[in-house]
């Protein structure tokens, strides 16, 4: 039997399907294959990657710089997207802000994951004073309004992308943390975990090694929309204006862009548009790990 | 009485959350560039340095940062919050003045996402292939896919400058004249669009959980048993199989008051609606940390009520929950 991920809180146990010889990841690729949702989302998420690495030699426009009047409706002269309130290309903005959103929103996934694996993975290892401890710790965290907090992080040590990144980080890895928890509570009492112990692996090799290589199932699919959060959170911050002013993004293509929809409204609602696709994308393609990688839940 | 004792050591955990809550905004004020002597030199226009260590002086910013530590929990125990230097008036003054915008538009938005969640959750439940079943799951995607200040602008666009329905911003309409109802009136025509906006990404929520939580209950033996009985579908599903399905949105809905407080931060922008969230945007833009810090300490304690709301709501809907 595979250990594979049992994050079915609502679902009974029903017998899991009988083991075929592959492996478990190129069965996870077939059930991905199969779902549609997930695969127009997998394919949205490579165009808008190919187009944030690409984009900027393919059409090769300044975003910072005014290139025709403010507020040129979309598909005049030659600008596809139009114009802004200062007269920057919006097709040139949308593509270089691509590359800001998504880098923010996968390393801000990434400490996110560092954060909450490491904490969920003491706790559940160690149980007894750590875990009440470590979990006390991250109840607190989630008594801080996220946005908030991370705008306080912000405004105070400055609207770098770094910080801005680690302002994300620190205010959203608690989910992790107590997926990751449950999933070693379950797993260190299985027979394979014992064995390995009896066999004197060290805590450190139980923990990395014998353990979390089974939790990882549930830990991806909540990295995954980690990541589209990070997006969601990044663009939210930016819209504020909490952000570094010499690069683009696109919520600050929004929030730079609001005061002016009587003017027109595609400013706002395209790059609008843009976030939105992009987290949809993320949110499909994590949908999808998610019913590939808990066999629990195929039978839906 | 077990009920008490519940009652006082969720109490004092709420408390203890609390007093780290602001030991965590010190710290980090304190950590911080620059300090609260800065920033009134900065308002008068600039001072030497001289002059920087009596301010400095004056509000003990030269003492060890322990006892400055507990001089700061002192005074906001006793509900003092410091003075905020841009808007020239007591923080917690100015904060109790936009609270009550803000809690209409939370509590409003919680209420609309649960009810319609709710309804939309085990509608589609009870057809999971029929198209408003489909309609949900689409619009769970959209809920969670789309920024909510985007939400927010979009039904601006649509409901009020296109088709003039509803208000552009603010809460009420300052030349209106009337009596009682008239203004609550107009403060509701400004509320919906907000509320709207803000229930959208819980509402998602709630209808994906209720409709799973629904389908399960609806499969269960209990269900059947009703049924055998002879009782009518109706009352199956909204006697028996509903009060089951309630309990997981609620905790859900508990676990979303530090998420509704920042999409409030955002949608509040938006609508320019005078509450905590535009506050917050505002004080940050002009570098008002004793109002920041204020507003971060009062959103905790939101946070921290409604959990504790949640948890007693949780006692008195499900059996099962008490007695731990």
């Amino acid at each position: 039997m595979s250990d594979q991920a049992t994050q079915a809180p609502v679902k009974a146990q029903s017998p899991q399907a009988p083991v075929k010889a592959q492996s478990p990841l190129s069965e996870a690729w077939d059930m991905f294959k199969h779902n549609h949702a997930a695969m127009l989302g997998l394919v949205l998420l490579v165009i808008i990657i190919l187009g944030a690495v690409f984009g900027p030699y393919l059409y090769p426009g300044e975003p910072f710089e005014m290139v025709w009047a403010p507020f040129t409706p979309p598909g005049t002269d030659g600008y596809l997207l139009g114009t802004d309130y200062l007269g920057r290309d919006l097709l040139a903005q949308i593509i270089h802000g691509s590359r800001v959103t998504l880098i923010i929103g996968l390393s801000a996934a990434i400490v996110t994951v560092v954060i909450g694996v490491t904490i969920g993975a003491l706790a559940g290892f160690y149980r007894g004073m750590v875990e009440e401890a470590l979990m006390r710790f991250t109840e607190f965290f989630q008594v801080l309004p996220t946005l908030l907090f991370s705008m306080v992080i912000v405004a105070l040590f400055g609207a770098s992308l770094p910080m801005i990144t680690l302002a994300i980080g620190i205010v959203s890895w608690t989910a992790v943390a107590r997926i990751t928890r449950s999933e070693f509570l379950r797993i260190r009492e299985l027979e394979y975990v014992m064995a390995s112990r009896a066999s004197g692996a060290s805590n450190a090799k139980l923990m990395f090694k014998v353990i979390l290589p089974n939790a990882l199932p549930p830990i991806i699919v909540q990295s995954a929309l980690m990541v589209g959060s990070a997006i969601l959170f990044e663009a939210g911050l930016s819209f504020l204006g909490l952000t570094d002013p010499n690069v683009i993004s696109w919520g600050q293509i929004i929030g730079s862009n609001r005061q002016y929809i009587l003017e027109s409204s595609f400013t706002v609602t395209i790059p609008g548009l843009a976030i939105f696709i992009t987290v949809l994308a993320i949110s499909l393609v994590g949908d999808g790990l998610n019913d590939a990688l808990n066999p629990k839940l195929r039978k839906r | 009485m077990e009920i008490i004792r519940v009652i006082v050591t969720r109490l004092a955990y709420a408390v203890a959350l609390l007093m780290a809550v602001l030991v965590l905004n010190f710290t980090l004020i304190h950590m911080a560039p620059g300090d609260v002597a800065d920033t009134i030199a900065q308002s008068m226009g600039g001072a030497d340095e001289e002059i920087l260590d009596r301010i400095r002086a004056d509000y003990g910013l030269d003492q060890p940062f322990l006892i400055q530590l507990f001089n700061y929990m002192g005074r906001v125990l006793s509900f003092d919050l410091g003075y905020s230097f841009f808007y020239s008036m007591p923080v917690t003054e100015l904060i109790l003045q936009r609270l009550p915008a803000t809690l209409l538009l939370v509590f409003s938005a919680q209420i609309l996402a649960m009810i319609v969640g709710v309804v939309l959750g085990v509608i589609s439940a009870r057809r999971p292939n029929g198209i408003l079943s489909h309609f949900v799951t689409f619009f769970a995607l959209f809920g969670y896919s789309a920024p909510v200040f985007w939400t927010g602008i979009l039904l601006l666009i649509g409901f009020s400058l296109n088709i003039q329905w509803f208000p552009v911003a603010g809460m009420r309409d300052v030349t209106i004249e009337g009596g009682f109802w008239v203004h609550t009136f107009d403060v509701l025509r400004h509320l919906v669009l907000p509320v709207i906006a803000l229930s959208s990404i819980f509402l998602a929520l709630y209808s994906r959980l209720s409709r799973a939580t629904m389908m399960e209950t609806l499969g269960s033996d209990y269900v059947r048993t009703a049924k055998a009985k002879g009782l009518s579908t109706r009352s199956v599903v909204y006697k028996h199989a509903l009060k089951n399905a309630l309990s997981p949105v609620i905790t859900l809905a508990g676990l979303q008051f530090s998420a509704v407080v920042s999409g409030a931060v955002l949608v509040e922008t938006v609508f320019s609606w005078p509450g905590l969230g535009t506050l917050a945007f505002q004080s940050i833009i002009a570098r008002d940390t004793p109002t920041i810090l204020g507003i971060l300490f009062f959103s905790a304690l939101m946070v921290v009520i409604g959990n504790l709301l949640t948890d007693f709501a949780l006692r008195a809907v499900d059996p099962r929950m008490r007695g731990r």
